[in-house]
Formats: structure tokens, sequence, C-alpha cells
């Protein structure tokens, strides 16, 4: 169904001033894309920045420019819908190391070539300050809210922790204050998959007619299946067959849920760049929040006014509810004013992508009170 | 919507502008209340999501909880009153509950359903079988009330304890009764108490 365009602003800015990062490099001319829906209000404090997950852009509630497909949160953004576009200014951008406009390892350095594995190693605070050098430059001083999924609800733990004054409300759903060992884990199988791949070329396959597909492809594979739950797969495809009545006695995709992932795999080298995928998961395997504070999650949280909500999902074993007790364990013992529920919803980690009517609840009333 | 008459007690001895508890704070009506009209810096622990989410899509400040353990990731004096309504009988150990409450909060409210009241004993006399009452109404396989007490029960673990009573109140069918033969008259009790 083909709706009008809700977007009311985008663009891509250049910050001014040279990018710190946390590895001790400083980068330049960095540009950020970004997205708007609704309007700025005179006295400038409606805005909710919207941080999107590992594989997500800026392209909250519009059409992807490659793949036609809705906006990756339309669902939750838009006119009357829970993060209300009519009433909030909802600002998002492609994350620093992305591919969607935003600079990282497939942009241009200053000598005319793409970085590629000369890009620096980013952290999730680098993005955090890109995306506030950004609000800067857009004359946005304070924000109603941030608010998050999975990576996304990391960037804005870490802006309530490193810029305290910055957002008055913070949300972060299906995510953590720590990427605990599993989740480092499975996101070095994806970028052994990729480096395995011939055609990586040590990551300077930029123009060579030739990129790392078939291991982005596996990389894409292997993480989607921690993205849903055994109860949602087994849901929509149990073991059932595809396209056949028997078995093969092969290594085609005999299984719907082999076709299926491996649709998926090829569909995401379509739209997402091999290096970006390295770096932003060397960012998230990097994210902990109680090593930056010395130790004591607490403290990370001792700065800041901010209201604060943090949703679980009881299907999500990637990042299971017992990482969001936690970081409301610090964040009561911060003092911090917390919501917590784990809701109840089948889809693993994609629940919060999903049509789940209690997180739409949470969402609207948390945002607007 | 009225509040409960125990919650509505408590609501107006909170003094304005102080940092509350609700511990099982359910829909969060009194949290609500408090929020609204005493400037109450109002925070809930509720054990039901379902509940849980009534509360923050109210724009309350609760989190998913269950009393009996998570009480202990509030460092001490965190709040000014610490609530506990009708949900002592519920905990595992309500000496060691009292306890938590008064560390987390420098004073509580706890109100509960007064076992002594003179039907529950009269019920137990004459049919001798666990009281099935209005006020008590489920049978002692479902209930979650797992320790029931008496208002004098209570003043004992108080002074074993070495908690002051700052005020008291007996509720009979809703309404505030003298506190003469409480014990046997009240359907439920509200204490305020302190360190």
């Amino acid at each position: 169904m083909a709706t009008a365009s809700i977007i009311s602003n985008h663009g891509t800015v250049t910050l001014p001033e040279p990018l710190p990062l946390d590895g001790g490099q400083r980068l330049d001319g960095v540009e950020i894309a970004y997205e708007a829906y609704g309007t700025l209000n005179p006295a400038r404090d409606n805005a909710i920045f919207v941080a999107h997950a590992t594989t997500g852009d800026q392209h909250v509630a519009s059409p992807h420019p490659i793949t036609g497909k809705p906006g990756w949160w339309d669902r939750m953004v838009g006119p009357g819908k829970p993060i209300d576009t009519t009433r909030f200014y909802v600002l998002s951008a492609n994350v620093l190391g992305g591919c969607m406009g935003s600079t990282g390892p497939g942009s241009l350095a200053a000598d005319g070539k793409p970085y590629a594995m000369r890009f620096p190693v980013i952290t999730i605070r680098d993005m955090v300050r890109a995306h506030v050098a950004l609000l800067k430059e857009l004359g946005i001083e304070r924000l109603h809210a941030i608010v998050g999924g999975s990576m996304g609800g990391m960037q804005a733990l870490s802006l309530a922790a490193n810029w305290p004054d910055m957002a008055d409300r913070v949300f972060a759903i299906a995510s953590t204050a720590t990427m605990a060992a599993q989740n480092i884990a499975f996101q070095e199988v994806g970028r052994q998959a990729i480096m395995a791949d011939p055609d990586w070329q040590e990551g300077n396959y930029y123009g060579t007619g030739k990129a790392p597909d078939a291991g982005l492809s596996v990389a894409r594979m292997a993480a989607h299946i921690t993205y849903l739950s055994e109860e949602s797969l087994t849901g929509k495809f149990g073991r059932r067959l595809q396209d056949r009545d028997a078995k093969s006695f092969g290594f085609d995709a005999d299984f719907q849920v082999e076709s299926y992932l491996r649709h998926q795999g090829l569909s995401f080298t379509g739209r997402f760049d091999a290096n970006s995928y390295l770096y932003i998961t060397r960012a998230m395997s990097y994210f902990d929040l109680e090593e930056e504070q010395g130790g004591r999650l607490a403290e990370a949280f001792a700065r800041t006014h901010a209201k604060f909500c943090v949703i679980s999902f009881d299907t999500d074993w990637l990042y299971p509810t017992p990482q969001s007790r936690k970081l409301v364990h610090a964040l009561n013992a911060a003092g911090a004013p917390v919501s917590f529920v784990e809701l109840a919803a089948p889809f693993g980690h994609d629940s919060f992508l999903l049509d789940v009517p209690a997180l739409d609840r949470v969402v609207k009333g948390f945002l607007e009170q | 919507m009225s509040l409960r008459p125990d919650l509505a007690l408590i609501a107006s001895h909170v003094q304005p502008g102080t940092r509350v508890l609700d511990v099982g704070c359910g829909d969060g009506m009194l949290l609500a209340a408090l929020r609204d009209e005493r400037a109450v810096d109002a925070r809930g622990m509720e054990i039901d999501a379902e509940k849980v989410e009534q509360c923050v899509s109210r724009g309350l400040s609760v989190i998913q909880g269950d009393a009996n353990t998570d009480l202990a990731f509030y460092p001490d004096d965190s709040f000014d009153y610490a609530i506990l309504s009708q949900t002592l009988q519920t905990t595992q150990r309500p000496d060691q509950m009292l306890d938590e409450l008064l560390r987390v909060g420098r004073q509580a409210f706890v109100s509960f359903p007064n076992f002594a009241h003179w039907r529950v004993r009269l019920y137990l006399l004459v049919k001798g079988r666990m009281p099935v009452t209005r006020n008590l109404p489920q049978t002692w396989y479902d209930t979650p009330n797992i320790h029931h007490l008496t208002i004098a029960d209570f003043r004992d673990l108080l002074d074993v304890r070495g908690v002051k009573v700052k005020r008291c109140w007996f509720l009979s069918r809703g309404k505030l009764i003298s506190p003469m033969n409480a014990n046997w008259r009240a359907h439920n009790a509200v204490f305020q108490v302190t360190r």
C-alpha cells in the first residue's frame, strides 16, 4: 500500500570538528546521514532520537532506498503511532561506521580511496559522540527521549552515561549494559565468515567487481538465527520441505528454514557493506558500560536525571532478561527513576521490531508522560 | 476512581514532595494518586508483568520484580517511605520483609488483613476449616496468603524487631473503627512504623 512519505527533513551533515575516537584517533570530515519526521516545536524540546540496531539505518519509517521495504520501525513511528510524529520530532541517523550515508569503511579517505580496513575501530560511544555532534549541528541541545532496541539500546545507555544532560528519557529495549560472551562469540563467527571469503581481499574489495557476499551471507544467516526463538522457527517452518515432496539426499535447501535463511543471507548482501558489518559488530563487542565506569555500573547513571525504561522479552535468548535486570538494579542503586518489565512475545530478540501490542502501550505511556 | 480505603489512608499521611516506594504496587493506583496529588517521587515494584505494563503506560516508574529478593538492590535510605499494602502475609519471610522495608525506607506503611477478626475466628471454631470470608476469599490451597497474621501478631513482631509504631488505623468494611478490641473487630489494619 502506497502512503505519502512522512519525512519532514533529511540529509547529510558534515561534522565541523574532527571526531575524537575512543581508540585514540581523530576522524576528519565525518558525515552523518539522518532522517526526521514531524516538526521541531519552537521550544525545541520535543525531539526523540531513535537509535538503530546493528544492521538498521536512518530509514525508520520511510521505505528503504535499496529494498523498497517499509522502514524498520514503521509500525512504531508515525502519525498516531506509539512514537507519534504529530507530537514529537523524531530523528534517526545512520551510525558512524555504517553504510547508508554516514562515514564508514566504504567512505573515501583523504587519499581519495575507500578507507576499507584503514578505517579506525570504533565504539558505541564513538557512534553516540557523532550523533551528539549531529544534534548540535541541527540545533537540538536536549532530547525529549532517546529510544533504541538492541544496539540502539546500547547507544541510549551510552548517551545517558556520557552525556547525562542530553536526554530526559532513556528507553532501552532488548539490550544490555555489557555485551556478554555469548553475543561476542556469535559476532566473531560472523566476522570470521566474512574474512574467510577470498573475495573479501583483506577488505580491499571496493571497485574490484567482487565482494565477500558468500561470507556476509553466512554471517547474516548465523546472526538471523540468534534474533529468533526456537518457538518462532518451529512455528514458522517446522520440518517442512521447500517446494518438494521428499528429501533430496543432497545439500540443496531441502527444508523451508534453510531456504529462508539463504534468502535472508543473500538479500542482506544487496543492502549492507561487509566491512561495515565488521566494524559495527566490533563496536558492539567492545561495549561494556561497567568497565567504562571502573567496574561499578551504577556509577554510569549517577550524574543523569533522566527517566529510564528497560524492556526485555521472555523469548529473547540473545539479550536475555537477566541482563536487563542487572541494568535495572544498577539504575536502582543509582536512584534513577526506572521502569522495567519483561514482556511476553514469541519472536525472540526480534520482538522489539514486531507486533507486540504491550510494547506499543509501554512506549507510548513512557514517552508521553 | 477512588482508592481502596487502606490506600487512601496511607496516601493522606504521606508528606508531599517525598520519595516513596510502593512494594507490590499492583496497577499503580496509589502511586498515581501520590504523584498527582502530593507531588511525590513515586516508584513501584510489582511481580505481575501485565500490571507493570499498566503502570508504565500511566507514566509511573515501576519495575517488575519479586519483593522477596529484589528489594536488596536498593541502597539504604533510598526512600522516605516504603509501602507494603495487603502483601505482608504473602511474603516468604515477613520478618525479613519488615527489615528490608525499614532499610530502604526511613518509614514504612504496612497494611494487612487481620486473621483474628471475629468472623474468621468463628468460622474456624464452628466449621473447623480454614476460613473463607469476603475479606479472605481464597481457599487454603490456592491462597497467596502463606503467612496469615493478626494485629496482635504484628505488634509482637514489631516488639521483637524494635520497630516503633508512629500511627495505626483499623478498618472494618472499609470504615475506620476505634482501636478498642481492634483485634476482634478489624478486617484490616494499617501501621505506620519507623526504625
